[in-house]
């Protein structure tokens, strides 16, 4: 009996036959499909199941094509201004509804603000087809306007969330200090309470830089001509034949949202310690 | 004391009144700083909604738009359809299908996700905490990255001449490729790799919090790992499995980048169904309509999670 004890694995109460199997089948799952797509934009043969070799071509190739010069601007232009103006409007936001008892309407304010995350997105991006439809049709403008305010309303809850979680780990304290030590309430807001608020306003603003570049469906509903982003030109591309010059588009994408998102890790990892 | 009380109510009402002007003028300050935020989101997210069920009750322009006139015929093409010979009024069986078809890829896709996102939460939560943290940020870096390329990449392991099929074919395991792009199989295998993320991160937020102690004493009183599986630990982390599987189901309802990359032009799901009212149909109420069909159903799953998420949270406290 002793003997049968010894060779097996000690007693663990929180395991559960099979399931380290089944976690494992799932980061491979997670990460395979990436990792091939990525090895294969390297690969020097137009193929995308046979290996021919290390090389550069296809970022050559994409850095060469004036369709994905131009898309990548329009995704930066639309991304920076999309995260500015959410991170900004979402600062506001969350100063105005944390820190406070609750008030008449905040309930309802909250629910606002996390509404574009409840609503599918291929309806919220009929309905904008729709409405700047209405809008074009009547001014005759056809800009990007459009676009950067419909990224800015998608952003926004993920701009407030990390925001708002850094406030609420923040009293009041400090604030009533400054005012005792008399600074204006701007002074206080300016010297105090913005520069503890900095990381997570960063972390907000990466989240919603990273939404709006990857945005696909309501790019898609909401652009007028000429005016593809990356995404929106690859889903354009797929309908054709596809090339690597796309795993190559892919890869340089997913490099900036994991570097960002690790960013965003290290900077709400450090809000939490503070 | 006798004289002091005229004075001391006094300075009272007058301070309680003045902590009520100030309240007030804190509540106005919030809702002045809340405004920026409201107003693009009612501006480019729920004011178009309202406008889109205008459009659900008028009548389809010729090529595409609308006429203003009011109609119900965008609402009556959701559900049935009139024959164009003899005027026959029967159920709308296309759109029926692919409703049914959004409504169990989208099922079978939850299932999946919950299948392997629950072992793999439990993996994550049972870990050293040194060791949490690394995994949960190995589940979340897909979460964020493109949807589009991570659809584009499992397309590229699935296809006829793709990674899958080379390999089984080089093992000789099978002599042609099978086929799987374009199936609803494969819609249901993309929006399971996609949406995966979104059902272990709840799973793990209540298994984090699970008290072994009670799995303990299920081991002291000779249950089996199964019993203890079933009878301690799934209904305690129930309100996680709820969660992700909300979190799941809503999306895939809605999908639309997925169905359309990897079902093809045949496999249609309801996003792809609005989408072709607004394209090739023409027909912008019935495509408004369906948008609306899409919201409430969603609407009636986040009513469920929040109701069970109340319940669940008071019985914690309780």
């Amino acid at each position: 009996m002793a003997d049968d004890v010894a060779g097996k694995r000690p007693f663990s109460i929180k395991r559960q036959p099979g399931f380290g199997f089944i976690a494992a089948c799932c980061f491979v799952m997670l990460y395979a499909p990436i990792l091939i797509l990525v090895a294969y934009s390297f690969n020097a043969g137009s193929s995308i199941a046979i290996w021919e070799g290390f090389s550069w071509r296809w970022y050559e190739a994409a850095w060469q094509n004036r369709q994905v010069i131009d898309a990548s601007v329009t995704s930066l232009k639309i991304a920076v201004s999309a995260a500015a103006i959410a991170s900004c409007v979402a600062t506001m936001a969350a100063l105005a509804t944390t820190r406070t008892e609750p008030y008449r309407g905040m309930t309802a304010i909250y629910a606002a603000i996390n509404q574009p995350l409840m609503v599918p997105e291929i309806v919220t991006a009929v309905a904008l087809l729709i409405f700047f439809a209405i809008i074009k049709v009547n001014t005759g403008y056809q800009g990007l306007a459009y676009l950067i305010a419909a990224h800015s309303a998608f952003c926004i809850p993920f701009a407030y969330l990390p925001i708002r979680a850094r406030l609420e780990n923040m009293d009041l304290s400090l604030e009533r200090a400054a005012a005792d030590l008399y600074a204006s309430p701007w002074q206080a807001f300016r010297y105090v309470t913005l520069p503890l608020m900095l990381p997570g306003i960063m972390a907000g603003a990466m989240l919603a830089f990273v939404i709006s570049l990857d945005d696909v469906v309501i790019t898609e509903f909401v652009k007028s001509g000429g005016q593809d982003t990356l995404p929106t030109y690859m889903l354009g591309q797929l309908r054709r034949i596809i090339s690597p010059e796309i795993n190559a588009i892919s890869t340089v994408l997913l490099a900036i949202s994991v570097a960002v998102v690790s960013v965003f890790f290290v900077l709400s990892r450090k809000g939490g310690k503070a | 004391m006798s004289d002091a009380p005229a004075t001391g109510t006094q300075s009272i009402t007058s301070g309680a009144q003045a902590g009520v002007a100030a309240r007030r003028n804190d509540v106005r300050n919030r809702w002045l700083l809340a405004s920026p935020a409201l107003t693009i989101i009612v501006f480019a997210a729920l004011g178009p909604l309202l406008i889109m069920l205008v459009y659900s009750f008028l009548q389809k322009g010729l090529y595409g738009g609308v006429i203003w006139k009011f109609s119900t015929q965008g609402w009556f093409d959701v559900f049935f359809h009139k024959d164009i010979f003899d005027d026959t009024v029967g159920f709308a069986d296309a759109h029926l299908s692919i409703f049914w078809r959004s409504i169990r890829l989208s099922f079978a896709t939850t299932i999946l996700t919950l299948l392997i996102g629950f072992p793999t939460a439990y993996f994550i939560a049972t870990k050293s905490e040194k060791w949490r943290p690394v995994f949960l940020f190995l589940v979340t870096i897909p979460f964020w990255t493109n949807l589009l390329i991570r659809t584009f990449a499992i397309m590229e392991l699935i296809k006829n001449e793709g990674v899958v099929n080379s390999v089984l074919q080089w093992a000789g395991l099978i002599t042609s490729p099978i086929q799987i792009m374009f199936t609803d199989f494969a819609i249901m295998l993309g929006m399971a790799y996609v949406y995966l993320p979104l059902m272990v991160l709840p799973l793990y937020a209540s298994m984090e919090r699970l008290d072994f102690r009670l799995v303990e004493a299920g081991y002291d009183l000779y249950a089996t790992r199964w019993q203890v599986l079933r009878k301690i630990i799934i209904p305690l982390v129930k309100p996680g499995m709820i969660a992700g599987s909300i979190l799941v189901f809503v999306p895939s309802l809605g999908a639309y980048v997925t169905p359309r990359i990897l079902g093809g032009g045949k496999n249609l799901m309801l996003g792809n169904l609005i989408e072709l009212q607004f394209g090739q149909g023409r027909n912008w109420p019935l495509g408004a309509a369906l948008s609306i069909t899409l919201l409430v159903i969603v609407m009636v799953a986040l009513l469920f999670y929040v109701r069970n998420a109340s319940r669940s949270g008071v019985k914690s406290h309780g």
